[in-house]
């Protein structure tokens, strides 16, 4: 089965999913990230590699932060930006999801930046649109969250060099997460030998050993000498319910704090995707201290997303 | 190769002569990757230049992006002084369509505003797709149309220029 | 009309006939089988050389979409694509709009397929009012109208005590209750098969235990009631061992299985395919080979195409967003056949899976060839391929997982009560 992100050359056409990518390609993406650092830091932050270009940031799910950060690498490409948040709504209305592409697509639109809460959504409209056109998923349901999967790898190698000794623990809420499962991709594809997952059961899905980490369900071991702890977000709905008691609870066992995090490596840093829910699942101690690289994480955010953009518009179509 | 290609070494020699009496403890200098930074380092240490060296890879500037895409790896670029209302000199190792030091300009002055720049070429192959001259030359050179000038570096840091037949 | 088909391979599993026999039909009915009757002499003969004849498939799950989903198929359509795919018997859900709760739709429907003089179709009437789970149907009313056995199709039956009730009430009757196993509450907001790939394609899963809670009720139910239940669309290997251990104990109880499940399991939803997403969901292929020796043993009675047409714009959705269902009336039978080639399965036992023991759930005169029944017959080239395309499809259900696929298996004469419905001679 072709993976339907690369063009007949193999080349990136569309970024969907870390999985099944070459490792080559994720370290252009990382190397070219490094280079829109630079210009993040210049007087002007801008580079006109997309100038003509039209980017639609297509979001029916609303999230204001990812918008902006694909926003903000957008523009410092050059390219026109639109922002479209697309409530369910319209759905309703009878208009499908393809409809709304399609009639995008009659308004020359280059890239579509997609955001759904259907797993599988962008490999849909990736599959739908011209071969001119890009996609770009913003985080389709549980299952992918590409853009922030390389960027967390970016953080790594940036504090950490070399992926080949690291262990690295992803804590808390994988079942629901895309972002752990872009950085399960990522890290294994990159060559981190030790990844791990921590969570109870409940928040664990099935056969996620499968994807090449070890399963945890006791801080105290999973974080024993670890280089990058990743806290996940624990959604509101989940705190109550059949998954878990309270979000007390919760951080009781798994919550991130000094005496846990003293467990991993002295100099491990501690990353999370944001937003945090303080107190939930990472104690303000640890994520305002020296350890924590979550402000960076944000900055190389614009610069992966850059590299991604610019790699994929540059793709022969 | 029919085409006798002047000493590279003799150019940055000849080079060194040129600049070394219009430069200051002010001027700035920054070489354009690849070529241009390997000029770019041994004009900058035989002139013995005060700031230190920038560099760009002008990969985000190329006005072919759109058909041959960002394959190459992209180096950072980097310009470690301040640009605003300073001299700068901008060298590359080989003159051609002028497309280059179009894009580099550009880059330049996302940095800021110079007081000027002057471009410095090793090499000027003729064959201007845009109007953009030398201040300073090493060696102007005649060389058929479909044919590629490219500068090489050695192990031990020998500058030479090659003539390669383009497919 | 008298009929001669002659020269074919006949094979009659219920009679365990294989062998080269010509067959006679004169008014509706089977007169003769490798001799004619006295004095026959036929209007038309068609030259059966290197095909099987075989009884009419009997298909235990095919929607007609009528009524009220007419924009993803007609009877007419529906019964067109039955026939062409040697299916003449159709034992039709009750999910209709509105559904199968109340006699006059029964009536109506059945009045609509016979007038259209295609396959025989045998509606199964909702088990509870308006499919809801709550009141039962009005059973004998619908029994009178037609119905041969209840169901709650793939409609959620949450409380255990409605079951119990309604399984005692069918028994009183003596009416069948066929049940899809499906713990509501665990298959709910599912989409794919609790397990690696669901896992790596963020699609919430049903785990295999939905099916096997919801066994474990049925079958202590059918305990207490003795009442005869079809259980439908099996899909995991516990269930096929649950089922086996419940025929070994004697239970009244029958099994089914859809003819995807015998060919795929979830690995094959690739890049979210919305083609594979069905209901009971495809497990993994341990279940699948479960499914195949449950097939092989007899533990499972019938393939069934489990055919559901679905209208193009609800499948270019999201997987998880996308209706459920495949179209497969046109495949059933290149579908047991391949299942037969790749087991090692005689022809005869594979092709009793959908003739003679989907009869026998259905508890009717079908799915055979004796002298003095029916003629529903169904001539097949077993070594002649076909492509699925959109195109080859005459279901107006486009939707199948074995898009591309290249079939053994094509039908060249269909009978239905002696009619010649269906005819696609070699070029």
């Amino acid at each position: 089965m072709r993976n339907p992100q690369l063009n007949a050359k193999g080349e990136l056409r569309h970024l969907l999913t870390i999985e099944g990518l070459p490792r080559e390609i994720l370290v252009h993406i990382l190397d070219t990230a490094k280079s829109f650092l630079g210009v993040t830091e210049r007087e002007v932050k801008k580079v006109p590699l997309l100038r003509g270009k039209s980017v639609f940031n297509l979001f029916f799910e609303p999230s204001t932060r990812t918008r902006t950060t694909f926003e903000i690498a957008a523009k410092r490409l050059s390219a026109d930006v639109v922002n479209l948040a697309i409530a369910t709504s319209s759905q309703t209305k009878g208009e499908t999801l393809l409809d709304t592409v399609d009639n995008l697509s009659a308004m020359h639109a280059d890239m579509f930046v997609v955001r759904h809460a259907a797993s599988g959504a962008p490999f849909l409209i990736a599959s739908h649109v011209k071969p001119h056109v890009h996609v770009v998923n913003a985080g389709d349901g549980r299952h992918a969250h590409p853009t922030q999967g390389l960027l967390d790898a970016y953080t790594i190698r940036h504090y950490k060099k070399d992926f080949g000794r690291l262990a690295v623990a992803i804590v808390g809420d994988i079942l629901h997460s895309r972002v752990a499962r872009s950085l399960i991709h990522a890290l294994t594809t990159l060559g981190a030998p030790d990844v791990r997952v921590i969570g109870p059961q409940t928040l664990l899905p099935t056969g996620v050993e499968r994807l090449g980490v070890s399963v945890h369900h006791d801080m105290a071991a999973g974080l024993r000498d670890v280089d990058v702890v990743v806290m996940l977000r624990l959604q509101n709905e989940r705190m109550r319910g059949p998954l878990l008691p309270s979000a007390g609870e919760f951080f009781k066992a798994y919550g991130l704090t000094p005496e846990k995090l003293a467990l991993a490596k002295p100099d491990a840093i501690v990353m999370h995707p944001g937003p945090m829910n303080r107190g939930v699942e990472i104690d303000s101690t640890v994520a305002d201290g020296a350890q924590a690289v979550i402000l960076p994480q944000v900055t190389f955010g614009i610069a992966v997303r850059m590299a991604v953009m610019s790699i994929l518009a540059g793709a022969s179509s | 190769m029919s085409v006798a290609l002047p000493d590279a070494e003799a150019l940055v020699a000849e080079l060194v002569r040129q600049l070394a009496p219009r430069v200051t403890a002010e001027t700035g200098m920054v070489g354009i990757v690849t070529g241009g930074v390997w000029l770019a380092e041994r004009l900058h240490r035989e002139l013995g230049l005060a700031l230190p060296l920038g560099a760009l890879d002008i990969s985000f500037y190329r006005d072919d992006y759109a058909s041959s895409g960002l394959h190459a790896s992209v180096k950072p670029s980097q310009i470690p002084f301040e640009v605003d209302g300073r001299h700068i000199l901008l060298v590359d190792d080989v003159l051609y369509t002028g497309r280059t030091v179009r894009g580099a300009l550009n880059e330049i002055f996302d940095y800021g505003r110079p007081a000027s720049v002057s471009l410095v070429v090793l090499a000027d192959r003729g064959g201007r797709e845009l109007p953009i001259c030398a201040q300073h030359v090493g060696a102007t050179l005649t060389v058929p149309a479909r044919a590629k000038v490219v500068l090489s570096r050695s192990d031990g840091g020998v500058l030479t220029l090659q003539l390669e037949r383009d497919a | 009309m008298k009929i001669h088909i002659k020269g074919g391979r006949l094979v009659d599993p219920r009679h365990g006939i294989d062998a080269q026999r010509d067959l006679f039909i004169a008014a509706g009915k089977v007169v003769g089988v490798g001799a004619p009757p006295e004095g026959f002499h036929a209007n038309r003969v068609l030259d059966a050389a290197g095909l099987v004849v075989a009884p009419g498939l009997v298909d235990l799950s095919a929607r007609l979409r009528e009524p009220g989903f007419e924009h993803k198929a007609t009877l007419e359509s529906e019964m067109r694509a039955a026939v062409a795919g040697g299916v003449t018997t159709l034992a039709v859900p009750p999910d209709t709009d509105p559904p199968l709760d109340e006699p006059g739709l029964v009536e109506m429907l059945k009045h609509r397929a016979k007038s259209l003089n295609l396959a025989h179709v045998h509606p199964l009437g909702a088990l509870t009012a308006r499919l809801e789970g709550e009141r039962l149907a009005e059973m004998a009313e619908l029994a009178d109208a037609g119905c041969v056995a209840f169901s709650q199709a793939d409609a959620p039956l949450p409380n255990a005590e409605v079951l119990w009730r309604a399984l005692q009430y069918a028994a009183t009757m003596g009416y069948a209750v066929w049940l899809q196993p499906q713990e509501p509450s665990l298959a709910r907001s599912g989409v794919a098969h609790d397990g690696e790939v669901a896992t790596r394609l963020g699609l919430a899963g049903v785990p295999p235990f939905a099916e096997t809670i919801a066994l474990a009720t049925i079958l202590a139910l059918v305990r207490v009631t003795g009442t005869r239940v079809h259980l439908c669309r099996l899909s995991t290997a516990e269930g096929v061992a649950m089922v086996r251990q419940a025929k070994r104990e004697g239970l009244p109880v029958t099994a089914d299985v859809a003819a995807h499940h015998v060919h795929l399991s979830d690995v094959d939803i690739g890049w979210f395919d919305a083609h594979f997403r069905l209901v009971p969901p495809l497990r993994s292929a341990r279940d699948r080979d479960a499914l195949r020796a449950g097939l092989a043993d007899g533990t499972i009675d019938a393939v069934c195409s489990d055919h559901a047409p679905v209208d193009e714009d609800a499948k270019l959705l999201p997987f998880a967003e996308a209706e459920p269902g495949a179209s497969g009336l046109e495949l059933v039978l290149a579908l047991t056949l391949k299942w037969a080639a790749e087991a090692k399965v005689p022809l005869a036992s594979a092709l009793a899976r959908v003739t003679s023991a989907p009869a026998a759930v259905l508890g009717i005169d079908a799915g055979h060839l004796g002298i003095g029944h029916g003629a529903d017959v169904c001539v097949f080239d077993p070594a002649a391929h076909f492509r699925v395309t959109p195109d080859a499809l005459r279901s107006q259900g486009k939707n199948t997982p074995f898009l591309g696929y290249e079939l053994a298996g094509v039908v060249r004469y269909t009978l239905v009560s002696g009619h010649l419905v269906h005819e696609a001679p070699a070029a």
